[in-house]
């Protein structure tokens, strides 16, 4: 069919491109659009199928809990009779811990995004760059041995320091874990993770903002500081956003290096200076490979909520991403 | 309060290379300044030099002296921020803050000066700034609306509203008017005529209908020849410069004839 249409295009392209009928299409256009247009579809199937093998497997076990799902933070799938789950506390958990690391992550990014693009000298920007792209390339065990192994006993005396002056602020208060494998620790290394993300996006938009704009706010006597919150910053917030959106999604999926920091308890706790909470990841890590009868299904279950959550992240990043477009 | 500009021996200089070659000029208060010259002759550069915005350009660095008033702008205890702050800047694209509205855009210069702008003063300052550069009833009603909505003509008004905004003694204006079509060009013209009360004005442009129209003062630079520095050749009354020019170089570019 394609080398039928191929051949008398290719003889007549010589003729000049203006003889070929309008409306007829090239072979590499078909082509092309046939493939970009199979990979769209791929893509979708692929979705509902991970959406559908999710509602399928998790079926079973969610007719059969005894408890409700979204509201029961205990995880006893496996009780004769009448099963009792939910993922109250996972839910909550893995959306504590992945905004503590936005948190913490998106003004450092925005720090470090600026320092290269406009006060670093080119040479020390260039060498930052490159450890920026560096850290994001590091696998997520390797962040977590250094989380446990050393972060976590680093972190102790600011932790005690944090629970002395601010331990009235619940989310500070002591008792403080003395292992330090706590909801902070885990959310700084998520953090240190997603820096990378963050930073790359910011750095982008901000190179991108027009000499114009930045000469006019230098022109009306702004510093260069003022020049960036003036110019600079606000032109670049769609892109930031979507960095954060885009660090986000991947601090809610994290599994590795939470499970080996965080002690887990399925508790909601809001206190961040002691050993609880869990997040959906990680507890599918290390509940799976012991998981039967109902256990495997429900976490399916709960695998099919932090898709959802997940799911609907990236979406907001790719609308507030898609918005940049008018501005520029 | 306008000011006036004195420059002696003037260079300027983009790394090792000597774009503009020893300018000296007095620019009078109260008065409209037009730099004309051909393409590439270092006008723009000699422009920004009255400002200090070439620093902003990687390497490029000056020789000379820049007197405002009594004033060296360029002494060492001279902060480039306060520079230009009080000689002001409209550029040949017109560049209102894309995320701003139109009001914003008028103080937010202003605001730099002054942290506690209280919304009465705000309102103000942006009725005057805006009247003072003839836009005022074409926006008063929609002020909360993006800058960027604008036409092109109305905002090239809003960036010298929000360059007036702050009050400076001088303003510099590089080819205002070339993104414009000749109805918004005839309205900038007639606001700089206007502005000339309060201001010193510098213009550069390429329009010598323009040049002859709003200007007290003609400045004619042009290069030594290719690869060579730009030069002031002549500055006198407009009136002068586009009659009885004193050099031939002059009387060949006015006239349409080069080389
Ligand atoms: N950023 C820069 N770096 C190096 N050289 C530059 C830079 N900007 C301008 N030049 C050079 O300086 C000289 C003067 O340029 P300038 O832009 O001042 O000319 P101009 O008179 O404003 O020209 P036009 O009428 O086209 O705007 C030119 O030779 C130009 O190539
Ligand atoms: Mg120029």
């Amino acid at each position: 069919m394609i080398s039928k249409e191929d051949s008398p295009t290719t003889t007549r392209a010589p003729e000049g491109g203006a003889r070929v009928p309008k409306g007829k299409r090239r072979a590499g256009d078909v082509i092309f659009a046939g493939g970009a247009q199979g990979s769209g579809i791929l893509i979708l199937a692929i979705l509902a199928g991970v959406a559908a093998f999710l509602v399928i497997q998790s079926f079973d076990s969610l007719m059969a809990n005894t408890a409700n799902f979204f509201t029961t933070s205990e995880w006893d799938p496996n009780v004769r009779e009448e099963p009792a789950f939910g993922v109250a506390a996972l839910a909550f958990g893995t959306v504590l811990a992945a905004a503590i690391a936005l948190l913490i992550a998106t003004p450092v990014a925005i720090g470090i995004a600026l320092f290269i693009v406009y006060y670093a000298p080119r040479r020390v920007a260039a060498v930052l760059g490159y450890v920026v792209d560096l850290l994001a390339a590091i696998p997520s065990v390797v962040y977590g041995l250094w989380g446990i192994g050393w972060l976590v006993v680093e972190l102790g005396p600011f932790y005690q320091i944090l629970e002395e002056y601010l331990g009235f602020i619940p989310l500070f208060a002591g008792p403080i874990s003395t292992t330090g494998r706590t909801m902070l620790s885990a959310g700084i290394v998520l953090a240190v993770m997603i820096l990378p993300i963050i930073t790359a996006m910011s750095r982008d938009v901000f190179q991108q903002v027009p000499q114009a704009h930045r000469e006019a706010a230098l022109a009306l006597g702004a510093t260069r500081w003022e020049m960036i919150r003036m110019a600079v910053i606000p032109f670049g917030r769609p892109g930031i956003i979507g960095g954060a959106m885009l660090g986000l999604g991947r601090a809610l999926g994290e599994t590795m290096a939470v499970a080996m920091i965080l002690s887990p308890s399925l508790v909601i706790s809001w206190f961040l200076l002691q050993s609880g909470n869990q997040t959906i990841a990680a507890h599918i890590a290390l509940q799976y490979p012991e998981a039967t009868g109902y256990g495997v299904s429900a976490l399916i279950a709960a695998g099919l909520v932090l898709f959802a959550i997940t799911l609907v992240v990236n979406m907001a990043a790719r609308f507030v991403v898609s918005r940049r477009k008018e501005f520029s | 309060m306008a000011k006036r500009i004195d420059v002696s021996g003037l260079h300027v200089y983009y790394g090792d290379f000597l774009a503009v070659e020893d300018v000296s000029m007095t620019i009078e208060p109260r008065s409209v300044t037009a730099f004309i010259g051909s393409s590439g002759c270092g006008k723009s550069t000699f422009l920004r030099t009255l400002n200090r915005m070439h620093e902003v350009t990687p390497g490029a660095r000056v020789q000379g002296k820049v007197m405002l008033d009594d004033q060296d702008i360029y002494a060492p205890d001279v902060d480039p921020v306060a520079v230009r702050r009080e000689i002001g800047m409209v550029f040949q694209r017109p560049n209102p803050f894309p995320t701003m509205s139109i009001y914003d855009n008028v103080i937010a210069g202003a605001k730099l000066n002054n942290k506690r702008l209280s919304k009465s003063e705000a309102d103000d300052l942006v009725e005057r700034s805006l009247r003072g550069a003839n836009l005022w009833d074409e926006v008063k009603d929609r002020l909360g609306k993006p800058g960027a909505g604008l036409s092109g003509g109305q905002q090239q008004r809003l960036c010298i509203a929000r360059a007036i905004a702050v009050e400076p003694a001088v303003l510099l204006m590089d080819e205002p008017c070339s993104a414009l079509d000749p109805i918004s060009t005839l309205a900038i013209e007639d606001l700089i005529s206007k502005l000339k009360e309060s201001y010193t004005i510098v213009i550069v442009t390429h329009n010598m209908q323009q040049a002859a129209r709003v200007s007290d003062v003609t400045a004619f630079f042009n290069l030594a020849g290719t690869g060579k520095p730009g030069k002031l050749i002549e500055m006198g009354e407009t009136n002068k410069i586009f009659t009885k020019p004193e050099k031939k170089e002059t009387e060949n570019y006015i006239t349409g004839r080069f080389g």
